[in-house]
């Protein structure tokens, strides 16, 4: 590790606080929703621009030790296909054990 | 020995390619154990999974993609910021609607794409996929107006999927 420029490290820290105030504010989002289905929005909200900007921090911190932040990509590649199947999953068999939704059922046919 | 065209090695040579590639660059290393083990990957796991693959993808339009690709990011970062608005405002009730969004698209991995990227949007959550009457049961967190926010969907990623798939 090495002494990091003083600009690249301000960015770096503003960005990482960026991104824990949106999962901050993912978690809080758990608990004022009202129901199953919004409280489902919080995965994907939180592990949206939460994850992505500390893995953009992550990325930077890389770049100025002189590495390619290629894990970085990886993981941003990995959350877009597992985090919608789950969500999918999840609200599948909400629907199916018709958990209480503040939206109403949606009409069967 | 192989008897199904569908349980050749190397049936999905794009698949393995990407396998082979994603193995290497998470061990960052070209050791000849790593490069072993990604050969091992690259050739079971197609083969293992070709049962459940359906057709391969032609990508259609390049350009589409990339502009997708940055219609998604914006999109995932300006509704970031709107729902954090909708959980730090105390005064404001979120007014979830469920969305039915009807599909023009027909190719299955197109609409699993469409799927995830409404999933990932936030706001919006794909709920049930249906094939057999088209279309995707959307749960919205806050929308006032579902039929302009299927409109809003069918516009900005199904038309540049069609554009990509065909």
């Amino acid at each position: 590790m090495q002494e990091l420029n003083p600009v690249v490290d301000a960015l770096i820290a503003a960005l990482l606080l960026l991104a824990a105030l949106f999962i901050l504010v993912g978690a809080l989002g758990m608990m004022r929703f009202r129901d199953f289905f919004q409280r489902l929005h919080a995965p994907t909200k939180a592990s949206t621009l939460g994850v992505g900007g500390v893995l953009v921090a992550s990325m930077i911190y890389s770049a100025a030790d002189g590495r390619f932040g290629i894990h970085e990509l990886l993981i941003t590649l990995f959350i877009f296909i597992t985090a919608p199947v789950s969500a999918n999953l999840l609200a599948k068999a909400a629907l199916h054990l018709k958990v209480p939704s503040k939206a109403g059922h949606p009409g069967k046919e | 020995m192989n008897a199904t065209p569908d349980k050749r090695w190397l049936a999905h040579p794009v698949m393995s390619a990407m396998l082979a590639a994603g193995w290497l660059t998470l061990q960052q290393s070209v050791d000849p154990g790593n490069v072993i083990a990604a050969v091992v990957l690259a050739l079971v796991i197609p083969r293992l999974v070709g049962g459940f693959l359906g057709a391969g993808v032609t990508l259609r339009s390049f350009a589409a993609a990339i502009r997708l690709a940055f219609i998604v990011t914006w999109d995932i970062i300006v509704s970031n910021i709107t729902v954090a608005k909708l959980v730090l405002d105390p005064s404001r009730t979120p007014r979830p609607a469920w969305v039915r969004v009807p599909l023009d698209l027909t190719h299955p991995n197109g609409v699993a794409l469409f799927a995830s990227i409404i999933t990932m949007t936030p706001g919006t959550v794909s709920c049930i996929v249906d094939e057999d009457d088209p279309h995707i049961l959307v749960h919205a967190l806050d929308c006032a107006d579902a039929a302009a926010a299927a409109r809003d969907m069918k516009a900005r990623y199904e038309a540049p999927l069609k554009e990509i798939f065909g």
